[in-house]
C-alpha cells in the first residue's frame, strides 16, 4: 500500500483500491463461514474515536476488528468537549499513550484525520470527516459494484442528492474516477458544490435522463435540517424533482442496481417499496462493509492472509 | 533579537541610502547623535562612537504598519503592546497602527489615552484606530471627536464588518468632519455563513464550509458607492480579490478619497496551499485563487493598492492546534512580511525595490498623515536597514510575537531585515 493511512481517496492509487476490493472478496467469504473469525490482526489494538454518532459505522468497523481478531476500544467523545477546552491534541496524545496500533475516526471537521496523524505515531482510517470524505463507504460501494457487475472501468454511476453536505458523493467520485468509472451527479442545483464539474464528473439536474443513462444509483439521505438554509423548499418538491419513487421506477423500463448508504429516509429520497426490491443491493452493500472494513485494516496493519486460517 | 540603547554616537557606514519620499539611491553615511540624524555623507566622529557597519544594505525609512492587532487590553497571551513592538521592530516597523477589537474594544476616548499613555514605553510609535461603533455592535457611532483628541488616527470596525448600510453611510460622512479614513472590513456575513475559505475548486475537494469573492467584493463596492454619496474618506483593508479590485481601480479614476492596502498572505499563499488543512492559513478574508494573487501583484504595480499591511493577528497555539472549524480567523505577520513580499513582488514579479519601499513607508503614512520627512538633519532616527537580497528560510526561531500562528515559518524569503533604529535604541537581528 502507497499510503500509511487511510485519510481520503483523493489521490489514492487505482492498484491499492483494486487490492482492497480483492481482499475484501476472501474476507466476505469468511463471513459466508459459520466460524466467522480469523487470528489474522491477534495482538493488535485499535481504537474507534468516534466524536459524533453513527452506530452503523462503528458497528461495521468493530464487527470487522472482531472478525479478524483485533483487539479494540471504543471512544465516544464529543466534540463539546473539545469545545469546553479539552483540546484535540489532547485526545491525540492520550491515545497515543496507550500504546495502540491503529485509530479509525470520525469527526464532524473536515481535515481532522489529517490533523490527527501529525499527532500520533498509530495508522489512521477516516471513518468520515464532515462534509470531506468517507474513504471506506466509497470503497464498500465500489467492491458491491465490482461484486455486481464483475468490472468498474466504464460503469455509468448516478449520485443522487445532496451532493455538497456529503461525504460519500466526495469519497465515491474520487474512488469511482480512480477506477474508470463514470460519474454523473444529480440534485438540487443548491445542493451541488461549486467547481465539482473540475473532478471529472457531469452534473444533470433532469432525474429521469440520469436513469436512463446510469447502470446505478447511489441514492444519498437527504436531511431534513436542508430546508432551513433555503437549500430546499419541501420534500413534497425534492420527491417530485428527484425522489426514486416506484412510480418513477416503472416508467424506465430497464435494470438498474439501487444503492444507498443508509440510514434510508423511506419515503424521502427513496420509496420503501423500492429499497426493498430485488435490484436494491442495499443489504449486500452492509455486509460488503464488514468485509472492506476487514480488507482496510488488514492491509493496514499487516496482517497476514491465511496465517493459521482454518 | 537585541533591543539597545543608542550610544552618544552611532555611525552607519558603508549603506545605501533609499529615500522613498525623494526617490533616490545614495551610497552615504550617516551620523546619528542622541538619538537624531546629525550628519550625511563623510561624517567626522569620535573616538566612542558606534560604529555600524552598512556594507551591502539598505538604511531606509523605519517602515509603517497601518493593520495590525496586539490584543491589549483582554488578551494579553495572545500579544501585549511590548511583544508587537517586538515583533514589529523584527520586521523593520518602527510605527503601527493597532486595531481596536480588543477586549474591552478601543471605542472610548479612555481606552484610546490606555493605548497612548502604555506605548510610551514601547519601541515603537504606536497608534490606536478606534471602533466605529460602540462595543463594535453596529448599533451607535463612538465619539470620534473625543477619541482624536486622546489620539485615535482612524475609524474601524476591524474583525467584523459594519453591516448596516445606514450606519457606514453615516460613519462615512461623520468622518468628514474630521477628514480621517474610515477602515471597514468588508464581508457579507450573510453570504459567508460558516465559510472558513475561499469557495472554489479547492474548497469543494476539502470539504471545507466556504464563501465566495462575492463575500468581500459585494461590501467593498458598497462601501465605494457610500464614499462618493457621502464625500468621506475610505481605506480599504486586506483586499483579496480580484473583483474587489475591479471596484476599486474604477472607483479610483472619480474618487480621490479611496486608499487599499494588501496583505503579505494574500499576495503570498493561494487556496491550493490549504490542501494541508493549515489552520494557520484561516483568514479572514481568506486565502483566494491563483488568478486572484496575480490580480493583486498587478493591482500593487498600477496603483490600485496602496500600501502594504499585515493584519498581524496573534493567536495561541491551543487555539490554533484546533481543528480547521474551531480554529480563529487570522495569523502574526511582522516578521515575515518583508521577506515575503520582496520576494512576490521585487524577484518574481519585478516591481522596483524603491516602489515596494514606499509600499512600506510613505504610501502608508500619507494614508494617516504621518510625518514622511524621515532622512532629514535633526529628525530622530526612526530606520530601518536590511539586506534586499538574503536568501533565508523564515523559522519559529524568527517569532518575536507572544504567538506562533504564522504559515510563513518553512518558507523561502528574500531580503532580510538587519537593524531597526527608533525611540533612541536599536534592535539587531
Ligand atoms: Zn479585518
Amino acid at each position: 500500500m502507497k499510503h500509511r493511512h487511510l485519510l481520503g481517496l483523493k489521490d489514492y492509487p487505482a492498484d491499492d483500491i483494486k487490492s482492497i476490493i480483492d481482499t475484501a472478496f476472501s474476507f466476505k467469504e469468511v463471513l459466508e463461514r459459520p466460524i466467522k473469525k480469523v487470528p489474522s490482526l491477534n495482538g493488535k489494538t485499535i481504537v474507534n474515536l468516534f466524536f459524533e454518532n453513527s452506530t452503523r459505522t462503528r458497528i461495521s468497523f468493530e464487527l470487522a476488528q472482531k472478525r479478524l481478531s483485533a483487539d479494540t476500544v471504543n471512544f465516544s467523545a464529543s466534540t463539546s468537549s473539545l469545545k469546553k477546552g479539552e483540546t484535540f491534541k489532547d485526545t491525540a496524545q492520550n491515545l497515543e499513550a496507550m500504546k495502540i496500533d491503529a485509530v479509525v475516526m470520525r469527526h464532524p471537521t473536515p481535515g481532522a484525520p489529517l490533523h490527527l496523524t501529525k499527532h500520533i505515531d498509530s495508522i489512521v482510517i477516516n471513518a468520515g470527516d464532515g462534509t470531506h470524505e468517507h474513504p471506506t463507504q466509497a470503497i464498500l460501494d465500489m467492491t458491491s459494484l465490482y461484486e455486481k457487475f464483475g468490472y468498474l472501468k466504464g460503469l455509468k454511476i448516478a449520485i443522487i442528492g445532496d451532493i455538497s453536505h456529503s461525504r460519500v458523493a466526495l469519497s465515491n467520485i474520487y474512488g469511482l474516477k480512480t477506477m474508470g468509472a463514470e460519474v454523473t451527479l444529480c440534485g438540487p442545483s443548491t445542493l451541488i458544490p461549486p467547481f465539482i464539474e473540475d473532478l471529472g464528473v457531469k452534473v444533470n439536474y433532469n432525474i429521469d435522463e440520469v436513469i436512463d443513462w446510469a447502470d446505478a444509483l447511489n441514492v444519498l439521505r437527504i436531511q431534513r435540517e436542508r430546508m432551513h438554509g433555503g437549500f430546499l423548499p419541501s420534500i413534497r418538491e425534492y420527491r417530485n424533482l428527484f425522489g426514486i419513487t416506484t412510480e418513477r421506477l416503472s416508467q424506465h423500463k430497464k435494470e438498474l442496481v439501487i444503492m444507498h448508504p443508509g440510514p434510508i429516509n423511506r419515503g424521502v429520497e427513496i420509496d420503501s417499496a423500492v429499497a426493498d426490491s430485488d435490484q436494491a443491493i442495499i443489504l449486500n452493500q452492509v455486509l460488503n462493509g464488514v468485509a472492506s472494513r476487514m480488507a482496510i485494516l488488514y492491509l493496514l496493519l499487516g496482517g497476514k492472509l491465511g496465517e493459521g486460517n482454518d | 533579537m537585541n533591543l539597545t540603547k543608542l550610544k552618544k554616537q552611532v555611525h552607519l557606514s558603508g549603506g545605501q541610502i533609499l529615500d522613498p519620499l525623494a526617490k533616490t539611491i545614495t551610497k552615504k553615511d550617516i551620523l546619528i547623535e542622541n538619538g537624531k540624524i546629525k550628519a550625511f555623507g563623510n561624517v567626522k566622529t569620535s573616538k566612542s562612537v558606534q560604529k555600524i557597519d552598512c556594507k551591502g544594505l539598505i538604511i531606509t525609512h523605519g517602515f509603517c504598519d497601518l493593520h495590525v492587532h496586539f490584543r491589549e487590553p483582554g488578551r494579553e497571551d495572545k500579544e501585549t503592546l511590548e511583544s508587537g513592538s517586538m515583533a514589529a521592530l523584527a520586521g523593520g516597523f518602527t510605527r503601527v497602527c493597532v486595531m481596536p477589537n480588543t477586549n474591552p474594544p478601543i471605542d472610548s476616548p479612555e481606552v484610546i489615552r490606555y493605548i497612548v499613555d502604555r506605548s510610551e514605553e514601547c519601541p515603537i510609535y504606536i497608534h490606536p484606530i478606534g471602533a466605529i461603533t460602540k462595543g463594535q455592535k453596529g448599533n451607535e457611532l463612538t465619539e470620534m471627536g473625543a477619541m482624536l483628541a486622546e489620539g485615535a488616527v482612524a475609524f474601524s470596525d476591524d474583525g467584523l464588518p459594519v453591516t448596516d448600510s445606514a450606519m457606514m453611510r453615516n460613519a462615512l460622512a461623520y468622518g468628514t468632519m474630521f477628514d480621517i479614513p474610515i477602515i471597514n472590513h468588508a464581508e457579507d456575513l450573510c453570504l459567508k455563513q460558516d465559510g472558513v475559505m475561499h469557495e472554489g475548486i479547492v474548497s469543494t475537494n476539502l470539504g471545507l464550509p466556504s464563501s465566495p469573492d462575492l463575500t468581500e467584493s459585494n461590501m467593498v463596492h458598497r462601501d465605494l458607492s457610500l464614499t462618493l454619496l457621502t464625500g468621506g474618506r475610505l481605506h480599504v483593508p486586506h483586499v483579496s480579490s480580484s473583483k474587489s479590485l475591479d471596484h476599486i481601480r474604477l472607483s479610483k479614476k472619480s474618487n480621490d478619497k479611496v486608499t487599499a492596502e494588501v496583505t503579505p498572505h494574500h499576495l503570498f499563499f493561494t487556496d491550493n496551499d490549504l490542501q494541508g488543512f493549515d489552520t494557520n492559513l484561516k483568514v479572514a478574508p481568506p486565502i483566494r485563487t491563483i488568478s486572484d494573487q496575480k490580480a493583486l501583484v498587478e493591482a500593487v504595480k498600477d496603483g490600485t493598492l496602496d500600501c502594504i499591511a499585515t493584519d498581524h493577528a496573534p493567536h495561541t497555539i491551543e487555539e490554533k492546534e484546533s481543528t480547521f472549524d474551531l480554529a480563529p480567523f487570522g495569523m502574526i505577520g511582522l516578521e515575515s512580511c518583508f521577506g515575503a513580499v520582496n520576494k512576490v513582488l521585487v524577484k518574481e514579479n519585478n516591481l522596483n525595490l524603491l516602489n515596494l519601499v514606499q509600499l512600506l513607508t510613505t504610501k502608508p503614512r500619507d494614508i494617516m498623515g504621518f510625518n514622511n520627512n524621515l532622512l532629514d538633519i535633526g529628525v530622530h532616527a526612526e530606520l530601518t536597514v536590511l539586506d534586499p537580497k538574503e536568501e533565508w528560510i523564515f523559522s519559529r526561531e524568527d517569532i518575536q510575537s507572544k504567538s506562533k500562528n504564522s504559515p510563513f515559518v518553512g518558507q523561502n524569503m528574500y531580503g532580510r531585515i538587519k537593524f531597526t533604529i527608533n525611540k533612541g535604541h536599536i534592535s539587531k537581528l
